[in-house]
């Protein structure tokens, strides 16, 4: 082989560099996304309490959004009733939101940490971040 | 080891009847706390067999008239208003007589018809060919008549624009947001190459309230239920002469006009 301690050096380099972000972050846990939950409206809550709990709230919530939508847009039905017999009016600009007034460190924070992009925000209108 | 047949069926039984319970089992076990809630209909809610409307184009007089009633449709629905025919996106629209009853004109129609403008809007067709073209159902008709959109299934084909022979869809070819001067928190926008129209404010009547442009109209338009023969529509289309727009294609409009110039042509 023509200059092979050349190629070999090469290839060892190329595969350090390939590798590299793997090997750096490995064994290190990537730092879990904290979640605001204390918005002014969350705060004036007498029972601070979401739709359904919130251990199925954090693993189900896209597919309770998901049942959402079809009932109001093409069941036209809006009113859920929870698992406890509490009524809520089916709507994730005016119910969700109205509660999670922070988007930025509510739904981003963990959507970013996931990679995931759902496109609820390319026509539900967030609502106006505040200073906290 | 060797199986014979006799004990190889055995076994294959046994197993199927162990894989098709067993699903079933854990099926039981994950089933989720939401598909045990329910979902019910506002009590407030408006309900029908088949919404229909009357315009009464006597009642519209001035400019103003009619800009009151899109406003207050195209500013509650973030309609944007981007200001270039090419680009136009309307839920409620005017028009000329020609133009809204084509076939129906003749040169000697009162002045008073011939220039005054005509409320656009969907016509929530009993038959809407919109409907039928659709290929994901983004465009659907309720129980209650009402021709809807669902966005979150539009993928901007607009073979439902080439359908609709009243031209009342519009389709968003660039991002709506910066052309809406007030967004309305609480209704959402639409998002670039998707198709839009009227939608007889579903989300007014699952409230209670009637469409936004009925309440601004001062009695020029009468919404109402078309198969309850005690409703006001249908006392309002026996005690007037209406027509509907294109009515020879068959589509059976909902929204029904009464002609008249609301000047005094009369005395």
């Amino acid at each position: 082989m023509y200059d092979g301690g050349k190629i070999i050096v090469g290839l060892i380099i190329f595969v350090g560099l390939v590798t590299f972000p793997i090997l750096y972050n490995m064994g290190k846990p990537a730092a879990m996304p904290e979640l605001k939950l204390n918005t002014p409206e969350i705060q004036q809550l007498q029972e601070k309490h979401c739709v359904e709990s919130k251990e199925y709230m954090r693993a189900n919530h896209m597919q309770l959004l998901n049942d959402w939508r079809d009932w109001a847009v093409r069941d036209g039905k809006r009113v859920y009733v929870n698992s406890e017999g509490k009524h809520f009016t089916i709507s994730l600009q005016d119910t969700c939101m109205h509660c999670h007034s922070n988007k930025k460190e509510f739904c981003d924070r963990c959507h970013t940490y996931a990679n995931v992009k759902p496109y609820c925000w390319s026509c539900h209108l967030a609502p106006k971040e505040k200073e906290t | 080891m060797s199986i014979n047949r006799r004990e190889f069926l055995k076994l294959a039984g046994f197993s199927t009847v162990m894989g098709l319970t067993g699903s079933s089992v854990v099926d039981e076990l994950l089933k989720t706390k939401a598909e045990a809630s329910q979902v019910l209909v506002d009590e407030k809610a408006l309900s029908a067999k088949r919404w229909a409307m009357v315009i009464d184009t006597s009642k519209f007089k001035t400019e103003e008239d009619y800009k009151s009633v899109i406003q207050a449709c195209h500013s509650i629905h973030n309609v944007p208003d981007i200001g270039n025919p090419k680009d136009e996106v309307k839920w409620i629209w005017t028009d000329t007589y020609e133009h809204t009853f084509p076939g129906q004109e003749n040169e000697y129609i009162p002045e008073g018809i011939k220039h005054k403008p005509f409320l656009l809007l969907c016509n929530h067709c009993y038959n809407p060919p919109c409907v039928r073209v659709c290929p994901t159902k983004a465009t659907f008709k309720r129980k209650d008549g009402i021709v809807m959109m669902d966005q979150h299934r539009c993928i901007g084909c607009r073979f439902c624009m080439a359908a609709c022979p009243f031209g009342a869809r519009s389709f968003n070819w660039r991002d709506p947001r910066p052309f809406i001067k007030e967004t309305n928190p609480e209704y959402p926008t639409r998002t670039k190459g998707v198709v839009e129209k009227c939608t007889f404010c579903f989300e007014r009547l699952a409230r209670g309230l009637k469409p936004a442009c009925v309440e601004k109209s001062n009695g020029g338009l009468i919404f109402g239920d078309l198969s309850d023969p005690k409703s006001e529509v249908r006392k309002v289309l026996s005690a007037h002469y209406t027509i509907r727009r294109k009515p020879e294609i068959g589509t059976q409009p909902s929204v029904y006009y009464i002609i008249g110039t609301g000047g005094n042509e009369n005395a």
